[in-house]
């Protein structure tokens, strides 16, 4: 009896014990959490250490230029830290999931155009600033149809264009040579001009001639997205999505069946592993060229290539791509980055990206800089006027309707194309194939 | 032990009634309050001490079981989920049989290929393995853990080389295909072909693993059967099958529904398989898992509501796998 009482006491003992460690555990937790939940809330020192981050994809050509450093020197008590995801549509869906949570967010994102009507639609607008009011930022500034694909239908502007993606056609002038196709650029301008149909001409006769294992383009889809890009009229019509009667989807399905058919493409996926390495390998002879591309050809042609791309201008004008920034209300330092967009949009440091990457700016006053207009890319066509060409297409643009779902039909048509190339369906399959895909993903 | 513990605990109380005094001094009140702490704590502890665990399994199994449920009823935007629209069944319908039915079915074809095609070399290849690691070797904790590397190794390192190994264009797979004169074949593009290449890989993550789990069995398994079996003549490869195999059944059958749930749930090799088209389980969606199909409604197409019910579909799947092992190991346990 005795025994087991004394046991007993030491167990209420030990409870006892136990349950002040958890009480005291607990709140130890939730005033840790409070006391650091409430130092964030205070308010913007402008003399505040801060870090901001900005989220893109690719290469927006922002480090490289060195922008970020030299934000820093002018800011001593800001440091920027950038995340970069390769593939864009990762980090589309990384940034979706972060907007549906409401956090996780960086202070700066950068959208592409394909999602931009998704971005300015009223299910996500309310997430970003209005940037049209932040100080130190003009419309004026921006190409006009570039301002108004980041405005919502109230007149809120939620992102600034970085770059636009003013089309050219970048080809391997060696494997032209012994085509027998001309190789200066003016000249292989002169070959497709004014109609991509022409420039599936030229594939047959670059296929007649050339070596085994090398093509004409790399991938029919590149084709078609270019065709559907320089056309006013795309996948929305009124408001609508209108891909079946559209009549630039119908011209760029028929022209990329015709390459395939021809066999001047090499049917790859675009952006890919097996994509990159064929640029090491110089299996394929064009690609279409948005001013961004410029940067992907160096990066995966490599030194070995170095001289032997071009570049030309495309059969019509069209944009492809494009990207803005924009700052989700959720950040912790809202202002300071949106000075920080506005900084980085300004004509002379879009310049700067421009020359070292080859973004295209979107404000307009870049071009009239120097360094813009008379800008020679050292990789490709050394000599070739490639400021010119990409500015005088950026300026040829016209405005084209877009929609929410623009960026994932220009994938269903893709991997549409792809069934053909790759997977040996017929179009007309291939075809409905796409429809099906794209009308299931509609509710 | 803890029916004795309570006995002991409920002791004064049952002593109380006999007591005659109305209030009971001091002493004896917090002798009572004591003995009434003890026999919390001893009824109360245990549940104190694993309610851990079933506060974060409600918080992150149950409820988001439950929310999935609620979710695949309506029709909801990843954007606006607070924005849902009952729909009822409709969702479950629309996979059956609706717009999307196409590429569930293909979906769900593709888990049952790739679940074979992966799951029924892995597990003989492990065994295998396992039968001759058992035997004394030199080195053999070397490689033992080396069977245990391909584990190790990230999905994402190991899919990424895989799908290098297998490039149509400089690929080495074409490469020593062609030292035997055979045409290069477009992997990725195929669809056995690239269900072949997925499976390879899965198979060679999951095999050392699988295989260390039988060869713990094995060593459970009493020598001297083996020393009989030697007498009576029996080769290895006899040994193997007649004594090895019968004794191990109880754990090839638990690596077999493990694989299984696995296979079912495949997503990270097919995904990055494909690349840009790796969302769609590539571009003719030959090899798209129902793990990638609810990736690609839920996170690409932001249509959580369907995404949701391919998530309760795979749910009610599973427990049928589940159902199935339980009447297989029940005849099992009935047979021996």
């Amino acid at each position: 009896m005795r025994t087991s009482r004394a046991t007993r006491t030491t167990r209420s003992r030990r409870a006892v014990v136990l349950v002040t460690t958890v009480l005291s555990a607990t709140a130890l937790l939730a005033t840790g959490c409070s006391s650091s939940g409430s130092s964030s809330d205070k308010a913007a020192d402008p003399n505040e250490k801060i870090t901001l981050t900005v989220g893109d994809f690719g290469t927006f050509g922002f480090k490289e230029a060195g922008l970020f450093d030299a934000y820093t020197a002018l800011h001593p008590n800001i440091t920027v830290k950038e995340n970069t995801t390769t593939q864009e549509a990762d980090y589309w869906t990384a940034v979706q999931t972060h907007l549906a949570a409401g956090s996780g967010l960086d202070d700066i994102q950068a959208l592409e155009v394909g999602r931009i009507a998704l971005a300015t639609s009223d299910a996500l607008s309310g997430s970003f600033q209005d940037l049209s009011k932040a100080p130190g930022i003009k419309k004026d500034d921006y190409l006009p149809w570039k301002w108004q694909q980041a405005t919502t239908a109230s007149g809120k502007t939620i992102g600034l264009g970085t770059d636009v993606g003013p089309m050219a056609v970048c080809y391997r002038q060696d494997l032209f040579q012994a085509a027998g196709l001309p190789s200066d650029p003016a000249a292989v301008s002169a070959l497709w001009a004014g109609d991509w149909a022409k420039y599936v001409e030229v594939g047959k006769q670059f296929q007649a001639k050339a070596a085994k294992g090398t093509f004409f383009m790399d991938s029919a889809t590149g084709l078609f997205n270019a065709t559907v890009s320089s056309s006013t009229e795309q996948y929305y019509k009124n408001g609508k999505l209108n891909y079946k009667d559209s009549a630039s989807v119908k011209t760029a399905w028929d022209l990329a069946m015709k390459a395939d058919a021809a066999g001047s493409s090499q049917g790859l996926k675009e952006f890919d592993p097996t994509w990159q390495t064929a640029f090491t390998q110089s299996t394929f002879a064009t690609t279409i060229c948005p001013s961004w591309q410029q940067a992907n050809i160096e990066k995966y042609s490599g030194p070995a290539n170095a001289g032997k791309w071009n570049v030309a201008q495309a059969p019509a004008a069209g944009n492809w791509g494009g990207s803005f920034l924009s700052v989700p209300s959720s950040g912790k330092h809202v202002a300071a980055a949106q000075d920080l967009v506005a900084w980085l949009s300004a004509p002379e440091q879009q310049a700067k990206v421009f020359q070292k990457v080859g973004n295209i700016p979107s404000n307009q006053n870049a071009y009239a800089l120097p360094g813009v207009t008379d800008f020679k890319n050292p990789y490709i066509g050394p000599n070739a006027p490639t400021g010119q060409i990409f500015s005088t297409a950026a300026k040829a643009i016209k405005p084209a309707e877009t929609g929410p779902k623009a960026g994932d039909l220009q994938t269903a048509f893709s991997n549409g194309i792809l069934l053909v190339e790759q997977n040996g369906k017929s179009a007309g399959d291939a075809w409905n194939e796409t429809v099906k895909q794209i009308d299931s993903t509609i509710q | 032990m803890a029916t004795s513990i309570t006995a002991r605990g409920s002791d004064p109380g049952s002593a109380t009634p006999d007591r005659p005094h109305p209030v009971p001094p001091k002493d004896e009140r917090r002798q009572a309050w004591r003995s009434r702490l003890y026999r919390w704590d001893t009824k109360g502890s245990p549940y104190a001490f694993v309610s851990p665990f079933f506060l974060v399994f409600a918080a992150f199994g149950l409820f988001p079981l439950l929310y999935t449920g609620w979710l695949s009823l309506h029709q909801v935007s990843l954007y606006n989920v607070d924005q849902a629209k009952w729909v009822g069944l409709k969702n479950y319908t629309d996979l059956f049989t609706g717009p999307p039915s196409h590429f569930f079915w293909n979906a769900l074809g593709n888990t049952f290929t790739l679940g074979i095609l992966s799951t029924v070399p892995q597990l003989m290849i492990a065994i295998g393995l396992a039968h001759l690691l058992n035997y004394k070797l030199r080195a053999s904790s070397f490689f033992r853990t080396a069977l245990l590397a391909p584990y190790a190794t990230s999905v994402a390192a190991a899919t990424l080389v895989f799908a290098l190994i297998f490039s149509p264009e400089s690929g080495m797979a074409n490469w020593f295909l062609g030292l035997f004169g055979v045409d290069p074949v477009a992997w990725e593009a195929g669809e056995w072909t690239s269900q072949l290449a997925i499976s390879l890989i899965v198979t060679w993550r999951w095999t050392g693993y699988n295989a260390l789990i039988f060869l713990a069995a094995m060593q459970a398994v009493p020598g001297d059967l083996y020393e009989a079996a030697a007498l009576d003549g029996a080769s290895r490869w006899k040994q193997f099958l007649h004594v090895t195999v019968p004794a191990l059944r109880p754990t090839i059958l638990f690596t077999v529904v493990v694989s299984t749930i696995g296979a079912t749930q495949l997503f990270g090799e097919p995904f990055l398989f494909g690349g840009q088209s790796g969302h769609q389980g590539g571009t003719a969606h030959q090899y798209e898992t129902l793990g990638v199909f609810m990736y690609d409604q839920g996170f690409r197409n932001s249509m959580l509501g369907r995404a949701s019910a391919i998530a309760w579909t795979m749910f009610a799947l599973l427990l049928l796998i589940g159902l199935v092992n339980a009447l297989i190991a029940r005849r099992l346990r009935k047979s021996q």
